[in-house]
């Protein structure tokens, strides 16, 4: 039956075809501007890791006391201190656990006429890369060894390994960053989570990939500054970079890998006894006050999602729904102006069941049809995106296989949905009454 | 076939009630051509639909080949409708956005039968109505005579135990009519019930037997005071 009312409803709406453009119309903006619209929202609400997402971590550590947290709600500095990322280092609670901080690092080409070359680059610890995931093309991260030798080691990008090696596989090769050698451990894959998990704190969450990774260890060694934000809250007490390292200046991101719930609970426990600790030795003259929260709580609390692009999908849910509810007027009129053809066919032997699935495939063709629509409209308005968005969010909207599915889904349903009132109406109609009155 | 006993039909509104039958008693036998008659407003139609299932009553019992239907639910009164009973209206009621073959497949459809199994029907429903050559035009594109025999076509095609007419020719002219008639008789004569309201006692004449039906009841007209008064108005213009 269903190929039979897929007929039926392909055969009326060519009977009316100004209503059904109409129709068509209305479902086809309403879904391609939220369809846009979500396309955005998509991306910048995206799990970047949904495999470890809770199981990643970043602790908080009040070094600041209540003074400075009064402005931030009561909430600890976004980043640590060198003191207290040490500290935590040291002590090794978690499975794994890495400081990372953006490190300004250049590439000195061999050939001496040429520029050298900034790369976008990260210090971390040998466990920053089976805790994230990192996909490897050729090679892997360092060893622990290395990071306690504070080794000249580098794991690079494909597309860095594609622009220095044409591609070929450069593990145990070196290169030379801002004059001194690195040997390569490893070369990445593709490998560009967004939002950048790891670090939102220092970049616009939706960054250009990273391209170097260098050892922790080796880049305070060589007292590299940090690339990102450096936040204090008084100067200094020591002049220098050993001074710098001992204020408590926030400014290197923090992440542990915690696999199950009791050790999340247990690595809380451990942050507020650190703190007691802290305390106990008058560094800190506050009770402690520490946070610890997996990936999205992190990239909720940060609010990497813009709050644009939440405003704007609201907006398009209203615009859909205002679609909707014309696409509800039009189907009442068109459906009731069939109500002697709906009284003959209950007389035929039509159940109330027949004629709702009779006139809800009738809708979902119109359905189908708005969803064609809303497609290639979504496809302009992804394209447009950039008008509205930043550049680098905008890049990010896509309108891949999910979404097209999404887009026809969404189209059809709504449309079902939409239907639903005029087919109970429809389904109404007294045969006798109707027929008595022809 | 058709058994009600005692049946009633009342409309209700917040101020009052209009009895349209009351105290309805008819027994259609298989096979029988029935004609019901009677005057404007006298429960006619309401009786034809309450029989067709189109319609619930409110009091009494129908029983449809064997069948008491008051307490069936939509959907077992849409698979009787559709199995056992055969609608011809005065105003053919067909789909005008259908051609001929289509609409005689509308109840063979709901009916789930197999494709070939519809077409074999239709084609011998339209050949018995002669209309078989008609099958792809449309009902806009037909006389009232061969609208109305595509709505017997379409009657007859499910093979129904019951066809129910409702002033068969009521928007015909006379030859057409006739046609209809005669194709009616037909139908009769190989088998089928049929009970046919009509105004006309020319047609009326013509059925095995005769209902008449005045304020919702069937009346023995010889013994009814009533139509006596229905005649001398008629006659006269002025109340009995």
């Amino acid at each position: 039956m269903f190929a039979y009312y897929f007929q039926l409803g392909l055969r009326s709406l060519r009977k009316n075809p100004v209503l059904t453009a109409l129709m068509v119309m209305a479902i086809g903006f309403g879904v391609a501007a939220s369809m846009t619209t979500y396309s955005v929202f998509r991306a910048t609400s995206n799990n970047p890791i949904p495999q470890k997402s809770s199981q990643l971590f970043v602790p908080q550590i009040d070094n600041w006391g209540p003074e400075d947290a009064a402005t931030t709600m009561g909430e600890p500095p976004p980043a640590m201190s060198y003191t207290d990322a040490i500290g935590l280092m040291r002590d090794h609670k978690a499975k794994r656990q890495t400081i990372l901080y953006p490190v300004g690092v250049s590439l000195i080409p061999a050939d001496a006429n040429l520029l050298p070359i900034s790369e976008r680059s990260y210090a971390v610890y040998g466990d920053a890369f089976p805790m994230f995931d990192v996909p490897f093309l050729y090679g892997g991260g360092w060893t622990t060894a290395e990071d306690d030798a504070h080794a000249a080691v580098v794991v690079i990008s494909k597309a860095f390994n594609d622009k220095l090696f044409h591609g070929a596989n450069s593990v145990g090769r070196e290169v030379n960053l801002d004059g001194r050698n690195y040997r390569i451990t490893g070369v990445m894959d593709d490998w560009n989570p967004q939002p950048l998990f790891f670090d939102v704190v220092n970049s616009s969450a939706f960054p250009d990939p990273v391209q170097l990774f260098i050892p922790f260890t080796r880049a305070i060694e060589l007292k590299v500054a940090t690339n990102g934000n450096n936040n204090c809250n008084k100067s200094p007490a020591n002049d220098g970079w050993e001074g710098y390292l001992q204020s408590e200046c926030v400014w290197l991101g923090y992440w542990a890998e915690l696999p199950t719930e009791t050790d999340a609970k247990a690595y809380l426990q451990y942050l507020h006894a650190y703190s007691a600790e802290q305390q106990r030795a008058g560094r800190f003259h506050w009770a402690p006050n520490e946070r610890l929260r997996n990936v999205m709580d992190w990239l909720d609390n940060r609010k990497v999602v813009p709050p644009e692009s939440k405003i704007s999908l609201l907006v398009a849910m209203g615009f859909l729904v205002i679609c909707l509810v014309n696409t509800v007027g039009l189907l009442l009129a068109k459906f009731m102006r069939r109500a002697s053809e709906i009284g003959v066919r209950r007389a035929l032997g039509a159940s109330r069941k027949d004629i709702y699935a009779q006139f809800l495939i009738e809708a979902a063709a119109v359905g189908l049809a708005g969803g064609l629509l809303g497609l290639l409209l979504t496809g302009v308005g992804v394209f447009g995106v950039s008008l509205v968005f930043d550049p680098r969010i905008a890049r990010l909207a896509t309108l891949d296989v999910s979404l097209v599915l999404l887009t026809f889904a969404v189209a059809i349903l709504a449309t079902v949905l939409a239907a639903f009132y005029p087919t109970w109406r429809a389904a109404q109609v007294q045969p006798a009454w109707q027929l008595k009155s022809n | 076939m058709l058994k009600m006993t005692h049946l009633a039909k009342v409309y209700r509104t917040e101020v009052v009630e209009t009895y349209a039958l009351r105290d309805f008693n008819i027994d259609v036998k298989e096979g029988e051509f029935v004609a019901v008659t009677g005057p404007s407003g006298s429960g006619k139609t309401t009786f034809l639909t309450i029989a067709g299932l189109l319609e619930t009553f409110s009091g009494g019992q129908y029983h449809l080949d064997g069948i008491e239907v008051s307490q069936l639910n939509d959907n077992a009164r849409s698979k009787i409708r559709n199995e056992k009973i055969g609608f011809i209206f005065q105003a053919f009621n067909l789909i005008p956005d259908l051609n001929v073959f289509d609409n005689v497949e509308v109840p063979l459809r709901y009916r789930g039968m197999k494709a070939a199994e519809r077409k074999q029907r239709i084609m011998d429903a339209l050949e018995r109505v002669g209309l078989a050559s008609r099958a792809k035009h449309y009902p806009a594109e037909l006389s009232g005579g061969q609208q109305q025999r595509v709505a017997i076509a379409r009657a007859l095609a499910g093979s129904p135990r019951l066809l129910l007419a409702d002033e068969p020719t009521g928007n015909l002219d006379t030859q057409m009519a006739r046609g209809v008639m005669e194709l009616l008789e037909e139908i009769h004569r190989e088998g089928a019930t049929i009970v046919m309201v009509t105004h006309d006692p020319e047609l009326a004449a013509r059925a095995q037997r005769n209902v008449h039906i005045i304020d919702g009841q069937v009346v023995d007209l010889a013994e009814d005071p009533r139509f006596h008064h229905a005649v001398h108005e008629a006659r006269t213009g002025t109340p009995a």
